[in-house]
């Protein structure tokens, strides 16, 4: 279609920079572990599902930017961002149909209680914990699905600088 | 072009500063917002769900069917922008 | 909120219009969350040791935690809407190879 932006393209595919992708390496597990993190004290510290999945999502859109997006596309590939997504959203249904089996209405948590050995208001907690992990995973997942889309069509074929 | 978009943005600057000229006091612990449903929340939280964060009890447990819907929008968001970008390479 | 809504109608970029109604709707959520303030309150959460040591609660020393939570979905429509308007602003300029709106309007003639 257009030659010299063909030629212009082969020529360098993404820029490499040592200082970005070393800094990068060593942050990028701290930055997940920080939002597994928040996702998980979400009971006692202002956080919860949503601002813990997108630090997660965000982890991985540093991982683009410093590598190629070819690369990055390696560690996560679109088949299993899509299967996350509808994860999330199964483990968070799963969980009200559970307590919809057990007898109460649709995502009552203190139903719980009866498999788990735990009382009522502990029941609640735990069912609270189930499903901010279910919305973190969708999160992440979305995040990274739209970043994907939208770096990789259009112009952009090969690299991501 | 932009005289008009100014005139309409001013014009609607100050309708709603004369707007909120009805309102309650910042800072009020008796404005409506506060006093109808939230102090039974505040209050209830620790004791019905064992969960210091009130915010994160209210998200998730006593409007959880809310949350549920949040998260098919982002869901859908995911796969308005799937069925836009990706095409099948001929 | 007014500078938002001017970068909506007033510009003719494409880009820049979508930067506005970021703008817009971030002031919104900042104005509905001040609405639930309370003089010389903290954070909505309530402290407790381990094993449930509970002391009372009294609900004026908290802050309003209903408008925080609705506006916890106000941010993820946002970021919804904004991943949407993106991705229908790279299929305009695939289709008109520029972003524009007066020259989409004339090459839509």
């Amino acid at each position: 279609m257009h030659p010299t932006h063909e030629k212009a393209t082969k020529v360098i595919s993404y820029l490499e920079d040592v200082i970005l992708q070393t800094v990068c390496r060593i942050l990028i597990p701290f930055i997940q572990v920080y939002g597994l993190y928040v996702i998980a004290h979400g009971h006692h510290s202002p956080g919860g599902g949503f601002q813990g999945g997108v630090i997660l999502g965000a982890s991985f859109i540093l991982l683009c930017v410093a590598y190629d997006i070819n690369e990055a596309k390696r560690r996560m590939t679109e088949k299993v961002d899509t299967v996350f997504c509808s994860l999330g959203l199964i483990i968070y249904s799963g969980i009200g149909l559970i307590c919809l089996v057990l007898g109460g209405s649709y995502l009552n948590y203190s139903r719980l209680g009866q498999v788990l050995p735990v009382n009522p208001v502990d029941a609640r907690s735990i069912g609270i914990l189930g499903i901010e992990i279910g919305v973190g995973i969708t999160v992440m997942a979305v995040m990274i699905s739209i970043f994907l889309d939208l770096a990789s069509r259009g112009e952009h074929e090969e690299g991501l600088e | 072009m932009k005289l008009l978009a100014l005139f309409a943005v001013c014009a609607t600057g100050v309708l709603l500063i004369y707007g909120t000229v009805d309102m309650p006091d910042w800072g009020d612990p008796h404005s409506p917002a506060s006093v109808h449903v939230s102090p039974r929340y505040i209050e209830k939280a620790m004791e019905e769900t064992a969960v210091g964060n009130i915010v994160t009890s209210v998200l998730a447990d006593y409007r959880g069917y809310d949350t549920l819907g949040e998260t098919v929008v982002i869901f859908t968001a995911a796969m308005a922008c799937i069925l836009l970008m990706r095409r099948r390479r001929k | 909120m007014m500078i938002g809504f001017y970068a909506m109608i007033g510009k003719r970029n494409l880009v820049k219009k979508l930067v506005g109604m970021n703008i817009f709707q971030t002031a919104i959520i900042l104005y509905f969350i001040s609405t639930g303030a309370k003089r010389g309150a903290t954070i909505p959460i309530v402290d407790h040791g381990q094993g449930g040591a509970m002391h009372a609660v009294n609900a004026a020393y908290y802050v309003n935690p209903l408008p925080h939570v609705l506006m916890l979905t106000a941010i993820v429509v946002m970021v919804s809407t904004f991943g949407v308007a993106l991705a229908l602003i790279i299929m305009v300029y695939r289709r008109y190879k520029t972003l524009e709106e007066d020259e989409i309007l004339e090459l839509r003639k």
